[in-house]
């Protein structure tokens, strides 16, 4: 089978913990584009959604941190946060083991990984989960790439990594379904949250929905951290989507400057050939 | 240098109620293996988000630690913003202020 649906998405903890602060109008819009990414992917009937996340500090640190690692268990727990802070109640979340050992030995023909048994999502994922599958009836297959602690895989090899995906996802007997989630410009967990650099935002989508790889991975880290603060690190997740299907392009389905949120909220997806 | 150290501290309290628990219990108890300076136990042990977050303790971490130690999200950022304040700028990381504090 192969991939059935891609896309990336926003996942700042605001959206569910705080999402009455924000301009109702905008909530409303971004509310929105979650319900059609939702419903396409629910159309998309995938045996497996696939997360490529950029946790913070839930399951790995810096004794052994890696630069891409693939869950492998049969079920997973989230939030890792206090869920009365985050407004999502801790659950089990389905994973599916059997699937995950075959994409990742698939993967690794390609790409290293880690793989875990054990995972504990956080925001990053609960967040996604939360608006996209509220029953968690999709079994989820957690993708990380370090986006917290440098040194970080550079943007060729998150490229690499959703190519390896790709393969991977074409050679399993199973529809896949990709979600990457992540910030583009942000400043979190910094007094300067909110602080959001919309024409970089906008620069960057662009970049991603031409499928531009050269553009994409231009940027360095010390750009990145400069003009879209460290978690700009977390287009890692939006460039190895593009490399999921290099010779798709991508549409923005919302992009919501967002400071309550502390970031500009986006819904993208890529066209795949019919 | 032991930043690395009392990020460890947070990382292991964040994840799990159990170990906040006894984080709550008895924070000095909880950090004693740790290789911290005595300003690091200090902050921790009260905990003193203001003056974790100028040590350099990543953001991520410490957001989580100020929620589960109730800091409503109004006080987490004031908190942040009298330690850069009381103590000055961020010493460590990437997670410094780029703005003023007035």
């Amino acid at each position: 089978m192969s991939l059935v649906f891609a896309g990336v998405c926003s996942h700042g903890p605001g959206i569910t913990a705080r999402s009455d602060w924000a301009d109702p109008q905008k909530n409303q819009r971004l509310d929105a584009a979650y319900d059609r990414m939702r419903q396409a992917l629910v159309a998309s009937q995938p045996d497996a959604l696939v997360v490529i996340a950029a946790e913070h500090f839930a399951n790995f640190f810096m004794n052994n941190m890696p630069s891409f690692a693939v869950g492998m268990a049969e079920y997973y727990e989230g939030p890792v946060e206090n869920p009365d802070w985050l407004k999502i109640p801790h659950r089990r979340i389905p994973g599916h083991r059997e699937l995950s050992r075959q994409l990742i030995e698939n993967i690794m023909q390609d790409v290293d990984v880690s793989y875990c048994e054990e995972w504990k999502f956080d925001h990053g994922i609960m967040v996604p989960l939360h608006r996209l599958t509220p029953d968690y009836d999709i079994p989820v297959i957690p993708v990380n790439i370090n986006c917290q602690s440098p040194p970080m895989a550079p943007l060729h090899r998150a490229y690499a990594l959703g190519q390896a995906i790709r393969r991977a996802s074409d050679r399993v007997d199973a529809r896949i379904a990709v979600v990457g989630t992540g910030g583009i410009s942000h400043w979190p967990c910094t007094p300067d949250s909110g602080k959001i650099n919309e024409p970089w935002d906008r620069e960057f989508l662009d970049r991603w929905c031409r499928n531009d790889r050269e553009a994409l991975i231009s940027y360095t880290d010390e750009e990145t951290y400069r003009d879209a603060g460290q978690g700009g690190f977390e287009i890692r997740t939006y460039v190895a989507v593009a490399g999921l299907a290099e010779h798709s392009q991508g549409e923005i389905w919302c992009y919501e400057p967002i400071p309550e949120f502390s970031c500009g909220c986006t819904i993208g997806v890529l066209k795949l050939p019919g | 240098m032991s930043l690395y150290h009392v990020q460890k501290a947070i990382y292991e309290v964040n994840r799990s109620p159990s170990a906040v628990a006894q984080y709550k219990t008895d924070p000095a108890a909880f950090c004693a293996s740790y290789d911290l300076t005595p300003q690091e136990r200090a902050a921790f042990v009260k905990p003193d988000v203001g003056m974790l977050y100028v040590l350099g303790v990543n953001g991520q971490l410490l957001m989580h630690f100020a929620a589960a130690n109730g800091y409503e999200w109004n006080a987490y950022i004031d908190a942040m913003l009298q330690g850069i304040v009381m103590h000055g700028p961020v010493r460590e990381g990437l997670y410094a202020m780029t703005g003023a504090t007035t």
